[in-house]
């Protein structure tokens, strides 16, 4: 479960979060929705424990993703918005991921294979060399093997072409079990098959919370 | 402990495959091979001649480029994975912030320091393979020097990376903590000191406490135990202390100093924001 409890960020003057609670149960699929600017993406960062808030606090099963990052963050996977620039090769990636977060190489292998990615014959290139829908498809083949109970998406499908959309879909369908899953999206039509609640934020406030 | 091998390890292999660490082995293997061409093992000048002389040779200009190629290529490393987004991904794993920040050190400071122990390795094995008398005793302080200072400008680098905001901003800050370090405290404020008569022991004083002054002074120590070349202020810092504890101070403080800043940096990089 994660519990969010006046959560308040500050940059400088501006303030991205402003006395922010929610709660995130098993089971939930939530889109996470509003302008750019809104909060969402301070949001998920203070989540996965990156942000030291100005007030509040964030609980992910009772721990707190500062003080306890190891043990939170082996319970989510996350996938960003943009895939970012590692100069490291897939194999050398996918070996990092393997080694810190105890995930089997050929599960990341699997779900490769299920988006269309040929891990093999682009294992020794650099990850940043990969296109961007390559590197899409390994990061979210990542984020599902890693079997987390809450699996974070930040625009996960802005590479995608639509075969490769549907792959998504049909996998995380799959996998979505039991689990709390947040989308970062500006297309609720995109996930609206996936998701059971969404909540719209503007200037840094959760300003509707609708359950379908 | 398998975490901070893995970062050590995954940085050491990233480094390895730059253009930046290909220029950085060259300079230091290029300054060797022409020093050799250039035929300085042969010549003789204020007593010093053969691999001992070349070693000196190669000492003074490490003491110039061996500070500024560390913090610019080091100071980026926190700071630039944090500009592009990479420091957001990475740390989505279960990697605890320590073994992230310490593992990233130990696998720069392998890609920093063989390179330039391993220039003065060619030059040993070069000489032996001519028939030159090989100065081990050199050749150990000069390990020593370089494995210190290396580790006192890896730990200023890291300071800088954790709490600067850009990594252009990184970059300014390195370059000029090298030029204040070299040329500032040396020619400026040293001569302006020294003009207004303050006092010897205080110039002296911020003189040694600079890691490149005192990597300068212990260079030179092992070939010249009395400091002749240096003048009268041999005499404040050979009155102070024996050449042995000397040459010790030399290894040990920039060594510290280097921890020292690594652990500051951590202890921001904690504290911080991550992304």
């Amino acid at each position: 479960m994660i519990q969010i409890s006046n959560l308040t960020k500050k940059f400088g003057s501006h303030l991205s979060l402003d006395n922010v609670s929610c709660t995130f149960d098993k089971g939930e699929s939530v889109a996470l929705m509003g302008a750019n600017g809104a909060g969402k993406t301070t949001l998920i960062r203070s989540i996965l424990g990156y942000y030291h808030p100005d007030g509040g606090e964030v609980l992910i099963n009772g721990l707190n993703p500062i003080q306890e990052r190891t043990k939170v963050l082996q319970d989510i996977s996350f996938v960003p918005q943009l895939p970012p620039p590692i100069k490291l090769s897939t194999e050398e990636l996918i070996h990092y991921i393997s080694v810190s977060a105890n995930v089997e190489k050929e599960l990341i292998r699997h779900y490769a294979n299920e988006m269309k990615l040929d891990i093999s014959a682009n294992a020794n290139k650099s990850f940043f060399k990969l296109s961007g829908g390559m590197k899409q498809k390994l990061l979210i083949a990542i984020s599902l093997a890693k079997k987390s109970n809450i699996i974070i998406y930040d625009e996960p499908t802005a590479n995608l072409d639509p075969k490769a959309r549907d792959d998504f879909y049909r996998l995380l369908k799959e996998n979505e079990n039991e689990k709390i899953l947040l989308f970062v999206t500006h297309r609720l039509e995109e996930v609206r098959e996936l998701v059971n609640r969404q909540i719209y934020m503007d200037l840094g406030k959760v300003v509707s919370d609708e359950i379908f | 402990m398998k975490n901070l091998y893995l970062i050590a390890y995954l940085d050491l292999k990233e480094s390895l495959r730059a253009k930046w660490f290909l220029v950085y082995s060259l300079v230091f293997g290029g300054l060797i091979a022409l020093f050799f061409i250039a035929g300085v093992t042969e010549s003789q000048v204020m007593g010093f001649s053969g691999l001992s002389r070349l070693l000196l040779m190669y000492i003074q200009i490490t003491i110039v480029i061996l500070p500024i190629f560390i913090l610019i290529t080091t100071v980026r490393s926190i700071s630039g994975d944090r500009d592009n987004h990479i420091l957001e991904y990475m740390l989505s794993f279960p990697i605890s912030l320590k073994q992230y920040y310490w593992g990233k050190i130990i696998g720069r400071f392998i890609t920093v320091y063989i390179p330039v122990l391993f220039a003065m390795v060619i030059a040993v094995f070069y000489g032996f393979i001519k028939g030159a008398e090989i100065p081990w005793s050199i050749f150990f302080l000069y390990t020593g020097l370089l494995f210190s200072l290396s580790s006192a400008f890896l730990g200023i680098a890291f300071f800088i990376s954790s709490f600067v905001k850009s990594s252009e901003v990184a970059l300014g800050i390195a370059f000029f903590i090298w030029i204040f370090l070299l040329a500032f405290i040396d020619i400026a404020l040293i001569s302006l000191m020294m003009q207004q008569r303050f006092n010897e022991g205080v110039i002296i004083f911020i003189a040694m406490i600079n890691p490149m002054e005192l990597f300068r002074v212990a260079a030179i120590s092992l070939f010249d135990p009395e400091l002749t070349v240096m003048g009268p202020v041999a005499f404040y810092i050979l009155d102070l202390m024996s050449q042995t504890l000397f040459v010790l101070l030399a290894i040990g403080y920039p060594l510290l100093l280097g921890l020292l800043f690594a652990t500051l940096g951590f202890v921001i990089f904690k504290k911080k924001d991550l992304v």
